[in-house]
């Protein structure tokens, strides 16, 4: 077989990709079609810059979904005689191509950036999740009472803004320190947040009415509590859930380095919110102060809050990139994109395309975030 | 004034101690200590042998008293080998028992022996932060002034044809972290086999004879990414500034719109991207380790690598010491220089 042209190598990719197609028409028809029913969502849809921000996030989140199906090879898979192989060239079987050629060990680069969307997909939005829970759940009492409290949370929050982010991860992410358990104990003080945000959410809201409290307080705790062993401490007594422990330090390094920023604007926020008068009524009605900061406060400081989140995705995928890039934690074969381009750059000058596959990959994720979080910020701004 | 610069400065020392005080535990954490003695000692030597150096170096006393050692406000510890020759932290070869100092940490300018590099840190440290501060200095000297120009520009007119081009623009180059860039530079300007081959991939060479050649896709590596940033900050304040009473009034004087945007708006415009500017150096520093390694430029930031790499525990600290030192800095400067710059705001 013949060396491809770059037009059928496009057609040919383009092609691989018809489930994303398919998804993107569906769901920008349905969005474009109820949009004046859909609110802030469907707002988006009338500013071009969100709209081309949604429908590249789209496509990843896609990709990321119908990974097994876009992906020729298993991202692992070693074909002889493809080393460093050019875009479009055929296997030595015949069989089919290598669309966008091979990397240093005989891998399809293509496979390997469908299935690093996969990872850094699950990853990034995910860690942000957490980083918002907990920085919420800090931010919301340290704006609200402020003193003594908001004093020695904004020097711990500082005190981690004032690391250098990669030194962090050198220090985090070693193998000795991770021998020692550190950032396992890190990630069960961490991970406890969502469940202390869930539990205080639905008690002060069904304070009133104990027997429904009780009901949502239970399945909170149960499911969190099993959800919490499971990743935390890898204790799942089910054996269902369960995180690769070096995944796990990827994952509790990101969450510790952003959720500091994500304290320091809800606690900016709520300072703004609590001098509103209607923050001053509820105090008036008897209602008690995590009543006032998460079912007050908390909803009207959504817009900046969401989209702080778009954009705080991709400085997570970013982040995760730059973990990848210097080789910490991941493991080597990991198909993400920052250890791609890591292993891609040693032969740079000669083979560029192995790096410059998941690097663009990255950058027009991070791209889509931030036209989406722009967009949403204009349209949310508009009244 | 003079209360809020000295509260400030407490702050910042008592922030510097913590994270020094951090990073010294996380780096003598016990694996890394035997990591240490196993690379000094020989990789062979046995559990009871790795103990019994470690004793002899100083590593087994307390934490704190280490860190306290470190510092200079304990007494350096002190130890006599079997025959009779005294050893100890503040120890160097050729000195009597008398000219030994009480005290060696880094209060006294004693910053430690790399394993690494096999040299003293301090100069190791001073030669590396030089390099990086050309390398900063050329960022700031291409960075600073396009990003001003392109945040005025945008914001002058604000939905403007121009202000949605540059704007975009903007937001791509922060969307683009200096590994992609980087990556994306090379294979465009500096690939032997497809690319334009128009400037060198690496930055070796740069640390003894800066070239156009070899110095350009560096600094524009690392500049691009704040570039983005800084003027997205210069066009926001410039569209806010440009809707204030003040400029209709000069505009209904019939002032005309080039002298409206250079005498009475920029001044104005440009003191929320001084503060912006000014905590973009810590950014820039996690650039410098990016593109230090990409480019292999040894400066700072491939220093910090290295060291950290190799769990070079002293020469780790003092990196660390410097790059918390330069994060404290530029935000104490970034405060007062805000304060001086709008006299509305006022600090008590």
């Amino acid at each position: 077989m013949e060396e491809l042209s770059w037009g059928s190598i496009i057609a040919r990719v383009f092609a691989q990709f018809w489930p994303v197609w398919i998804g993107m028409v569906a769901v920008f028809a349905l969005s474009i079609f109820y949009k004046r029913r859909l609110g802030l969502y469907g707002k988006l849809f009338d500013s071009s810059i969100g709209m081309v921000g949604f429908a590249i996030v789209l496509f990843w989140f896609f990709t990321a979904i119908f990974a097994d199906t876009i992906a020729m090879y298993d991202p692992l898979q070693i074909s002889s005689g493809m080393k460093n192989k050019v875009p479009g060239s055929p296997l030595a079987d015949g069989t089919g191509y290598y669309l966008l050629g091979g990397d240093s060990l005989s891998r399809d680069v293509f496979s390997r950036m469908v299935m690093g969307a996969r990872e850094v997909l699950i990853i990034a939005p995910a860690a942000t999740l957490f980083a918002f829970m907990v920085g919420i759940t800090l931010g919301l009492p340290a704006g609200y009472f402020g003193g003594r409290l908001d004093t020695f949370l904004s020097f711990l929050a500082n005190l981690v803004l004032a690391f250098p982010v990669i030194l962090l991860f050198y220090l985090l992410v070693t193998p000795e320190i991770v021998e020692t358990g550190i950032p396992k104990y890190l990630a069960a003080v961490l991970f406890l947040f969502p469940i202390i945000f869930l539990v205080i959410l639905f008690n002060s809201r069904f304070f009133v009415q104990p027997k429904k409290r009780n009901i949502y307080i239970a399945i909170t705790l149960v499911i969190g509590l099993w959800i919490y062993l499971g990743l935390a401490w890898n204790a799942d007594p089910l054996g269902i859930i369960s995180m690769q422990p070096n995944i796990l330090i990827v994952f509790v390094s990101v969450v510790f380095v952003n959720s500091p920023t994500v304290f320091r604007i809800v606690r900016g926020i709520v300072f703004d919110i609590k001098t509103r008068d209607y923050v001053a009524a509820g105090q008036t009605r008897g209602e008690g102060p995590w009543y006032i900061m998460l079912w007050e406060i908390l909803p009207n400081a959504r817009g900046p809050l969401i989209v702080d989140f778009c954009l705080r995705i991709g400085y997570t995928t970013i982040l995760l990139g730059t973990l990848g890039f210097f080789g910490l934690g991941v493991s080597p074969d990991s198909p993400d994109w920052g250890s791609t381009i890591n292993e891609g750059r040693r032969l740079l000058s000669i083979y560029p395309h192995p790096a410059l596959v998941p690097a663009i990959a990255l950058m027009s994720l991070v791209l889509g975030l931030n036209l989406l979080a722009d967009g949403l910020r204009e349209e949310s701004l508009r009244d | 004034m003079l209360k809020f610069i000295l509260r400030r400065l407490g702050t910042m020392i008592l922030t510097a101690l913590c994270l020094t005080f951090i990073v010294f535990f996380l780096t003598n954490l016990p694996p890394n200590l035997e990591k240490l003695a196993k690379s000094e000692a020989g990789s062979r030597i046995s559990d009871a042998e790795v103990q019994s150096w470690l004793a002899k170096n100083g590593y087994a006393q307390p934490l704190l008293v280490r860190y306290g050692e470190w510092l200079g406000v304990v007494p350096g510890w002190t130890d006599e080998t079997t025959s009779g020759q005294m050893t100890g932290r503040c120890v160097k070869r050729g000195m009597t028992a008398e000219d030994v100092p009480t005290f060696c940490g880094i209060l006294q300018g004693e910053w430690g022996f790399s394993t690494v590099f096999k040299d003293e840190v301090d100069t190791i440290i001073s030669r590396r932060l030089g390099l990086t501060g050309i390398l900063m200095g050329f960022v700031m000297l291409v960075m600073v002034p396009s990003a001003l120009v392109i945040g005025v520009l945008a914001g002058m007119r604000e939905g403007s044809r121009l202000d949605r081009t540059l704007s975009t623009a903007s937001i791509a180059t922060t969307a683009t972290p200096e590994y992609v860039s980087g990556v994306i530079f090379i294979a465009v300007f500096a690939s032997s086999a497809v690319g334009l081959k128009w400037f060198s991939g690496t930055a070796t060479s740069a640390m003894d004879n800066i070239t156009f050649n070899n110095f350009t896709l560096p600094v524009l590596t690392i500049a691009l990414y704040g570039i983005g940033y800084i003027a997205r900050m210069t066009r926001a304040s410039m569209a806010e500034v440009m809707t204030a009473q003040y400029i209709r009034t000069a505009r209904l004087k019939g002032v005309s719109f080039p002298n409206i945007v250079l005498k009475h708006a920029l001044r104005n415009a440009l003191i929320a991207p001084f503060t912006v500017i000014m905590l973009q150096f810590p950014w820039l520093l996690n650039g410098v380790v990016i593109v230090e390694t990409l480019f292999n430029y040894k400066g700072f930031g491939w220093t910090l690598v290295e060291a950290a790499g190799n769990n070079d525990i002293e020469l780790l600290l003092a990196c660390s010491v410097v790059a918390v030192f330069v994060v404290l800095v530029t935000q104490l400067i970034s405060d007062i220089g805000y304060v001086f710059l709008n006299p509305r705001i006022r600090i008590s």
